[in-house]
């Protein structure tokens, strides 16, 4: 939902990043205000996944140029886990599986970490226990899953319905998307996205990374951004995605390509 | 492996101090006189003299082992010396004669030796080089008949236990360092548990080595009786010398019918530093005799330390329905190596064996798993479950797992499972994106890694190798 006097929750600038040498992200402008919904759409290697992780600061990727204002603070500063603390949430595309740790005990354990850092009370086990419990059946989660180890032989849509729960323990200022909705059911879809739904207020945002409209029926999108080549090439409302689904990517890609040859050919002029 | 990681594995060692204190230290070398001279001070009987020397032409005779998945420089036993002992009152009568100096460096190790200050509920022999300078709670078990002394003392006391049980288990020349045990052993622990006695409280050793060229040789013997059982706690460690010394020491455990022994080790020898330059070579003979039906033999061992671990706590199940199990967890960094595991001998009928190993490898070590699992003809109905999990920590280290399976017998039951798993940067930036750092992170895998091991140790010890583990692993992550 757009608001009158929402605040500026993200903000980045001019972002370029390279993977092993390779830049991927080439000057990149974003800026998601609280209480608003973002896709961010884009065929394969546009850089959509690349985007979040940088955000999310994971070590492969070297930031090149650019600034990103996190609730005005300077994002690249901080190491992963202050921005984690500080609200900033990726729900991965791929959870990883940690053998031997138990789902109760890591979900806790995060909970009190960033409980710590807000100044508010960390939970016992036995409080927690009660805590998740409530929290899960949002997702409408078996609660056996709490003594299987993290992620571990988890399904597809078990996995991602653990990243939302994370979700709503942490209760992220900015939660990010990465493909939450590839690998599950309709009917997980469907549940995932309510959970989402309900997790959305007018205190904080969502940005969506998808490839797929068909999300986008059920968390609606404030703006839809396309990404191409490290870049986003187009903004507009959610009539857009239902027009990148008609039309696929290369209308646009073409589109974008001639509107930048012709602004170079201005500029020699 | 990111600099995250580096400085987790990489903390320092907390026991590398030496203490100041004036010692007897043998001239280095190794011959017939040096055993004799051994013998001598400790005014021992004509058969341990004996002992020792046919020990020792044994051990002549033999070759360094090649086998283990382990690389060091040809040791020069000439150059050891092969006895030290601080310097102090010849007898003493209680522990307040002791030099106040080794007071100090046990309570600095956190091993107390005033019985008001000493861990509560644990009896403690504390070996400092080659003597034992102390033991607590002996007066008090020796109320419920449990013989709990120094070998030294056990010799001379109860000579008849000793002469009956010594080398019963592990022969004279049962393998290359046993030899040189059995030749040159100078002290460690004896533990008599009659029949019918629980023991009322755990029983520990722990073992310091402080002298920079000696070694340590020390024999160890446990015998529970009939119906008796007792829980056995270990601990070591060593300063940091840039040379490496040897310790080789021989473990003997017996267990008649129904009896029960559990002994639990926290292994933490000086490793060496990152460069691998010092450090203790550890290489031990340890093993039970499950020699009473329905006995059993539990080793657990918790590995941090060491630059080289030979290790393989074994049971040889020789009564009916005995059982053996063998839980260890091993952790390598830096250039250590470990090459560790258990033989499990089945011998009687419906014996069961359990064995379930962690190796932990970081830095540039190299960690191996080597277990013999020997179901022989006569061990009808006999079982084996083993399981046998690797962790790797960055991309430079290595892990091995060589199981050795011999069954004889068709009706007997014998499980292997094995995994390898890695804590790569993935696994931390999940953590992190949760707001957990890469210490707090590693400590969970790593626990949750070794919890079923763990779970098998005495509480205190428990909490120990807890924090022990965190404090090896710190900067190893990243």
């Amino acid at each position: 939902m757009i608001y009158q006097n929402s605040k500026t929750i993200l903000e980045v600038r001019g972002l370029r990043a390279t993977v092993n040498g390779i830049e991927i992200l080439k000057g990149l402008d974003f800026t998601v205000k609280s209480g608003e919904v973002h896709a961010i759409m884009g065929p394969n290697g546009s850089g959509k996944s690349t985007f979040a992780k940088v955000l999310a600061g994971h070590s492969a990727y070297e930031v090149t140029a650019g600034q990103v204002l996190f609730e005005g603070r300077d994002l690249f500063a901080m190491a992963p886990e202050e921005r984690a603390r500080a609200g900033v949430f990726l729900a991965f595309q791929y959870p990883i599986e940690i053998p031997g740790v138990a789902n109760s005990q890591f979900l806790r354990l995060s909970y009190n970490t960033v409980q710590a850092q807000r100044g508010k009370e960390e939970l016992d086990p036995l409080e927690f226990d009660d805590f998740v419990r409530e929290k899960m059946k949002l997702l409408d989660m078996n609660p056996d899953f709490l003594d299987r180890s993290v992620n571990e032989g988890f399904s597809g849509g078990e996995k991602k319905r653990n990243e939302i729960l994370q979700m709503a323990l942490l209760e992220p200022s900015l939660a990010i998307l990465d493909e939450t909705d590839s690998g599950l059911d309709i009917d997980a879809l469907r549940v995932v996205s309510q959970g989402v739904n309900q997790l959305i207020t007018p205190d904080n945002a969502v940005v969506l990374v998808t490839h797929y409209q068909r999300l986008l029926n059920y968390i609606v999108p404030d703006f839809v951004h396309v990404m191409d080549a490290g870049r986003i090439i187009k903004t507009g409302g959610k009539a857009l995605a239902l027009e990148l689904e008609e039309r696929g990517y290369d209308w646009l890609s073409d589109e974008h390509q001639a509107a930048s040859e012709t602004r170079a050919a201005e500029l020699t002029l | 492996m990111s600099a995250l990681l580096k400085n987790l594995v990489n903390q320092p060692y907390k026991h590398g101090f030496v203490t100041d204190i004036e010692s007897d230290v043998a001239p280095k070398g190794l011959g017939e006189a040096t055993i004799r001279m051994i013998s001598a001070k400790k005014d021992e009987p004509a058969w341990l003299l004996e002992f020792r020397l046919k020990s020792y032409q044994a051990w002549l005779q033999m070759k360094e082992p090649v086998w283990p998945n382990v690389h060091y420089p040809k040791i020069d036993f000439q150059a050891i010396s092969y006895y030290a002992a601080p310097r102090q009152k010849p007898k003493l009568k209680s522990i307040d004669e002791v030099d106040p100096e080794l007071l100090r460096t046990f309570e600095k190790l956190g091993v107390p030796l005033h019985e008001r200050m000493a861990l509560a509920g644990v009896a403690v022999d504390v070996i400092f080089d080659s003597v034992s300078v102390a033991t607590t709670y002996k007066h008090k078990l020796a109320e419920v008949g449990i013989i709990f002394c120094s070998m030294s003392e056990a010799v001379l006391q109860h000579p008849e236990l000793v002469k009956k049980y010594l080398g019963s288990v592990v022969p004279t020349g049962d393998n290359y360092y046993a030899a040189l045990n059995s030749a040159v052993f100078t002290d460690g622990s004896f533990c008599f548990i009659p029949k019918g006695v629980k023991c009322p409280m755990d029983l520990s050793t722990y073992f310091r080595i402080n002298t920079e060229e000696s070694g340590q040789f020390e024999r160890t013997l446990i015998i529970a009786e009939e119906g008796a059982s007792v829980s056995y706690l270990e601990g070591c460690t060593a300063p940091a010398f840039s040379s490496n010394q040897l310790h080789a020491a021989v473990v003997e455990l017996v267990a008649l019918d129904n009896a029960d022994i559990k002994y639990s080790t926290v292994q933490n020898w000086y490793a060496g530093d990152e460069n691998g330059v010092g450090g203790i070579y550890n290489f031990v003979t340890k093993r039970g005799l499950a020699k009473g039906v329905n006995s059993r033999i539990s080793w657990t061992q918790v590995e941090t330390g060491s630059a080289i671990t030979w290790k393989y706590p074994s049971v040889v199940l020789r009564g009916d329905n005995s059982v053996g199990e063998f839980y260890s967890v091993a952790v390598t960094n830096h250039l250590q190596q470990a090459d560790t595991g258990t033989k499990m001998i089945h011998l009687g009928k419906n014996t069961r064996s359990t064995i379930v190993s962690k190796g932990i490898s970081a830095g540039r070590s190299n960690n191996s798993y080597r277990g013999l699992v020997k179901i022989a003809p006569t061990a009808a109905g006999a079982r084996n479950y083993s399981q046998c999990d690797s962790m790797l920590i960055g991309d430079q280290s290595g892990a091995n797992t060589f199981p050795y399976i011999q069954v004889r017998n068709s009706t007997a039951q014998v499980e292997h499972e094995a995994s390898t798993s890695k804590i790569g940067e993935d696994q931390l930036f999940y953590f992190a994106q949760r707001g957990i750092g890469a210490e707090a992170a590693v400590s969970m895998i790593i626990n949750g890694f070794c919890k079923d091991v763990f779970q098998q140790l005495p509480m205190e010890f428990a909490v120990e190798a807890t924090k022990l583990l965190g404090f090896k692993l710190e900067g190893s992550v990243g």
